[in-house]
């Protein structure tokens, strides 16, 4: 595999630094752009960048091409500096397509940098994205950004000229020219991107000399054509120093239950249905056998908690991951860990509803669900991890919670951390928390419902214990007998005691962070994956001196100890969601506090610029403050 | 882990009365459940497991209280689910005996989907499903096995759905084991659960039984003294079919896939159906015989062996610990694309 583009005069170009950059990279949902992406971000990861990625495709899995609804588009945003979200407004554009254009050139900010594939601006892709005209031929695109139009496909046939491949196989590496050419734009290096086509392609060596003339082409072509007149650097972020991945959210939900498997020396009883975003779990731990996870595709949701609830019955650690209506279907089981004590974790990947809703986009709204769509009281508890390389954690967190309380633990990820990627600082999992595991043996003074005095954990037993044997269910239970009872006052005080056990997990909880000053005129509260947007909006307006300090929260029921004293030091609360309002009810509820929301539900992440704008309205509302000083 | 089903492991000399719980049975005086928890208490010292080993799952209904009155373990779950609780407790726990217990309600009508799967993936678990026609614990609804027209609370002018066979539900399923009994008859329901618990993979067995309150005597067919002898066809291995009075045998004969009801002394020995479990051809013809024209097959319709979900899963879990080690995670962690920074 030689070198494939004629070695051009190597043009002096300059290179300005830049601390960030937000990139987009969008087209068909067939062109690549989710790899593209991905390795783009490895690329700029490796060159020491901090960075968070914002992949977005389309539901149908073959969107007809064209088409704007089957375009697919990866953002990422990489900087010198700490790096909290995707961005809002694109500083670079790649458009594959008309479509893509059309779609995505809104985002642009005026004087970006607009990359388009020229060759696929023909009548039929116009017609499919609804332009009575080439827009590229409108003189106004090329004021308002720095157009540059590229013949991306046809560089692409070029460079890989003489190549035994036919015209679709050698289209299809296009998207590495864009590739490399972003790459060399932006200073990344290309090498992380050449072992993975060595790896992917290993297979078959003409698709991976193809794939990688394509990639060096368009990375000599930034070099070389005259078109780019400079080039950006970014230094390298001050991270903490150690050895750092790339992590998206499902797969560090996944490693969080290998971790506690291997902690615990537990086998782990994966029940799921498939249902996006969250399959990508059960593919991912359908490969660690080894550690003793035993996935199971069920018949439908309800049987994956079932079985899940079977393994915790026996004494594995039983966890489920769904979205969407697959939640509603586990109402059911979830109830009936509640009924028996059993530990289980679901993970809710939520997407966008309500039923079948935005299956592939981001949403946070199922927090009452998760809190209380189930019949009767049924307390569990609820967590939620803020940043994708976080699901490591709360995954981990979740089971030894659920261990060592009997009690089910939802986990609240979302679309947007599921498939969003960020460097991860590798831990040690050795400092990882211990999760103690006892089973009851001894059956002097055993009952089924005795309770541990400070969890109010009932015993665990494994079937197959001598002496122990008894029956549980979804009946009402007779305190500490187990028996089943339909008395009157036993099932107030049972009513109690389950949701006194799910209270005391608070015991569990860190004291709170305060993100700013202890106190003052306003706190933003957020919880979840909006932690990155709201830091971020939350950071520069204290820069410019504002009164704002945030905290986010992790455990979302039980709610931390110190939250009530926290909220009442502030005049002002402001709670930014990805949904109509829940947040802000739980603690309006809980804290009377006059606490507000900011929402938007577009099934896409906050926007850093909205939160800040939504922060400064609160500030300026003088009149409000006063009155509460 | 060894798999108990079918293992005499020297076991404590069990009697009945180890594995009656401390729980007042609470089923209507008359109900058939009594027949059937005192045949399956009766019969579990015979399996050889040592009771610590054994878990009963139910669902929701009459039916579904079973696993109080066993003093094994049990889990009393949520309607029709227990098949798909049962499968995870096997994967969890292969070295457990478990039972589920269901009805015709919660089996086939709510829990129809995760019977059809517990059975199709063969997991090792005897199914006990009481088929009495009717909905008890709701209060005299029709069942999806009540027949077509059925008068009930809930339909004054008659049912009109068509009932399903259980055994024949079974068997499209893929069934492994499937047998039939009746409450009856205590020594043949022994003797059928019994083997069916001895079964390696999903043994089905439907227990026909009656609910006196809301559908006394739906069964009559087989409890009537003379309407037995005409219409139960005990299924006996490597025996012929034959029914009715012994002055006046009746027995059955294939033409083709069709059967066909014969007078014993009007044909040749030869030609009569000689019943063979390892037949799952036959097995269906059989599930399909019902009255009026045909006499109900009691007994054990087909038994074959077929792989098992949970041990093949474990098998790759063994496979994949023997072939790269058990699992590392400081190891996975550090695995693949990664860079230092300071
Ligand atoms: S309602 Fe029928 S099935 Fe239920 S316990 Fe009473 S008699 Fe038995």
């Amino acid at each position: 595999m030689g070198e494939t583009v004629a070695p051009a005069v190597a043009v002096q170009k300059q290179r300005r630094q830049l601390d960030r950059a937000v990139v987009r990279f969008a087209g068909d949902s067939g062109d690549g752009m989710q790899v593209t992406g991905e390795q783009f971000t490895i690329e700029a990861a490796w060159a020491g960048a901090d960075l968070a990625t914002l992949p977005n495709f389309p539901a149908e899995i073959r969107a007809p091409a064209g088409t704007l609804f089957g375009v697919s588009s990866f953002q990422l945003q990489f900087g010198s500096c700490r790096i909290y979200t995707p961005g809002d407004r694109l500083d670079c554009l790649v458009a594959m397509n008309p479509a893509a254009l059309k779609v995505h050139v809104g985002d642009l900010k005026e004087g970006g940098l607009l990359i388009v594939n020229t060759d696929t601006f023909e009548k039929k892709n116009l017609d499919r994205a609804g332009y009575p005209a080439n827009p590229l031929d409108d003189p106004a695109l090329a004021q308002r950004y720095r157009l540059h139009k590229v013949g991306i496909t046809r560089l692409t046939m070029e460079a890989l000229e003489g190549l035994p491949l036919n015209i679709r196989e050698k289209e299809r590496c296009k998207n590495f020219f864009a590739l490399g050419l972003v790459s060399w734009i932006y200073t990344r290096p290309i090498e992380p991107t050449l072992s993975w086509i060595a790896k992917r392609f290993g297979k078959s060596e003409t698709l991976a000399d193809a794939n990688i003339r394509a990639l060096k082409a368009g990375f000599h072509f930034g070099e070389t054509a005259e078109l780019f007149t400079e080039c950006y650097g970014i230094e390298p972020a001050e991270m903490a120093p150690g050895l750092y991945r790339s992590m998206t959210g499902n797969r560090a939900l996944a490693w969080g239950l290998l971790a506690a498997a291997e902690r615990t020396k537990l086998s782990v009883v994966y029940g799921a249905y498939p249902i996006t975003p969250a399959s990508d779990i059960l593919h991912e731990l359908s490969h660690y056998k080894r550690f003793r996870i035993r996935t199971m595709q069920a018949e439908d949701e309800i049987a994956a908690v079932g079985a899940v609830i079977g393994a915790a019955f026996g004494g594995a650690i039983g966890v489920c991951a769904t979205s969407g209506p697959g939640m509603a279907l586990k109402a059911e089981g979830i109830n009936l860990a509640v009924m028996a004590e059993l530990p289980i974790v679901v993970f809710d990947i939520q997407r966008g509803g309500p039923s079948t809703g935005l299956p592939t986009k981001t949403e946070q709204a199922d927090l009452l669900q998760a809190l209380y769509g189930r019949n009767s009281e049924s307390p569990v508890v609820v967590l939620a991890p803020m940043t994708p390389g976080d699901c490591f954690f709360i995954a981990y967190e979740a089971i030894r919670i659920a261990v060592k309380y009997m009690v089910p633990v939802i986990v609240l990820s979302d679309g947007f951390l599921a498939n969003g990627a960020e460097p991860w600082l590798i831990p040690d999992p050795k400092t990882l928390p211990d999760i103690p595991v006892n089973f009851r043996t001894d059956p002097a003074g055993f009952f089924p419902y005795v309770r541990d005095e400070a969890t109010l954990a009932r015993p665990w037993v494994r079937p197959g214990t001598p002496g122990l044997e008894h029956r549980i269910g979804g009946l009402e239970k007779e305190h500490i007998t187990g028996n089943v009872s339909y008395d009157a006052e036993n099932h107030d005080l049972m009513v109690r005691l389950r949701a006194e056990k799910v209270r005391r997990v608070a015991q569990e909880i860190p004291p709170t962070t305060v993100y700013g000053p202890a106190m003052g005129d306003l706190l933003v509260v957020g919880w979840g994956s909006s932690y990155g947007t709201i830091t971020a909006a939350v950071e520069a307006a204290q820069q410019e001196g504002k009164p704002v300090a945030s905290l986010h929260l992790r455990y979302m029921n039980p709610l931390p100890p110190d939250l009530g004293q926290i909220l009442r030091q502030y005049r002002r609360i402001l709670v930014p969601e990805v949904n109509s309002g829940q947040l802000v009810r739980v603690i309006r509820a809980e804290y009377l506090v006059d606490a507000v929301g900011f929402n938007r539900v577009r099934g896409l992440p906050l926007q850093t610029q909205e939160v800040r704008e939504a922060i400064d309205q609160m500030l300026e509302d003088k009149q409000m403050l006063e009155d509460k000083r | 882990m060894s798999d108990p089903a079918g293992v005499a492991e020297a076991p404590r000399n069990y009697t009945k009365k180890d594995f009656e719980s401390d729980q007042d049975v609470r089923w209507c005086p008359g109900c058939g459940d009594y027949a059937i928890l005192s045949a399956a208490q009766k019969m579990m010292p015979d399996l050889g497991i040592p009771r610590e080993d054994i878990v009963f799952i139910s669902g929701i209904g009459c039916s579904s209280r079973f696993p109080y009155y066993m003093n094994t373990y049990g889990f009393h779950t949520i309607h029709g689910r227990a098949p798909a609780i049962a499968t995870g407790l096997r994967l969890a726990r292969p070295d457990l005996k478990v039972f589920v217990v269901t009805g015709d309600g919660d089996g086939l009508s709510i829990g129809g989907n995760h019977l059809l799967h517990v059975i199709r993936r063969n997991v090792n678990v005897t199914v006990l499903l009481f088929n009495n026609k009717v909905y008890g614990l709701t209060k005299g609804q029709y069942s999806p096995t009540s027949e077509l027209g059925k008068v009930t609370k809930s339909t004054p002018m008659g049912s009109a759905d068509r009932p399903v066979s259980p055994c024949a539900f079974a068997l499209g399923a893929g069934a492994t084991f499937v047998a039939r009994t009746v409450d009856r008859n205590i020594a043949h329901m022994e003797e059928t659960i019994k083997r069916a618990a001895r079964h390696h993979g999903a043994g089905f067995v439907e227990i026909l039984q009656n609910c006196n309150v809301y559908n006394d005597l739906a069964w009559n067919i087989l409890y009537d003294r003379e309407s037995k002898i005409t219409h139960e066809l005990k299924l006996e291995h490597g025996k012929p079919l034959l029914f009715g009075p012994v002055d006046d045998r009746h027995g059955l004969v294939l033409e083709g896939a069709k059967p066909r009801v014969v007078k014993v002394r009007e044909v040749p020995e030869s030609t009569l159906w000689v019943h063979d479990e390892t037949d799952p051809w036959k097995a269906h013809i059989l599930a399909q015989l019902a009255e009026p024209d045909f006499p109900i097959p009691i007994g054990v319709l087909q038994r074959v062996e077929g792989p098992v979900y949970e041990e093949l899963l474990l098998e790759q879990e063994r496979k994949a610990i023997a072939d790269r080690g058990p699992g590392d995670l400081a190891a996975l962690l550090v695995s693949g694309d990664t860079w230092r920074i300071g």
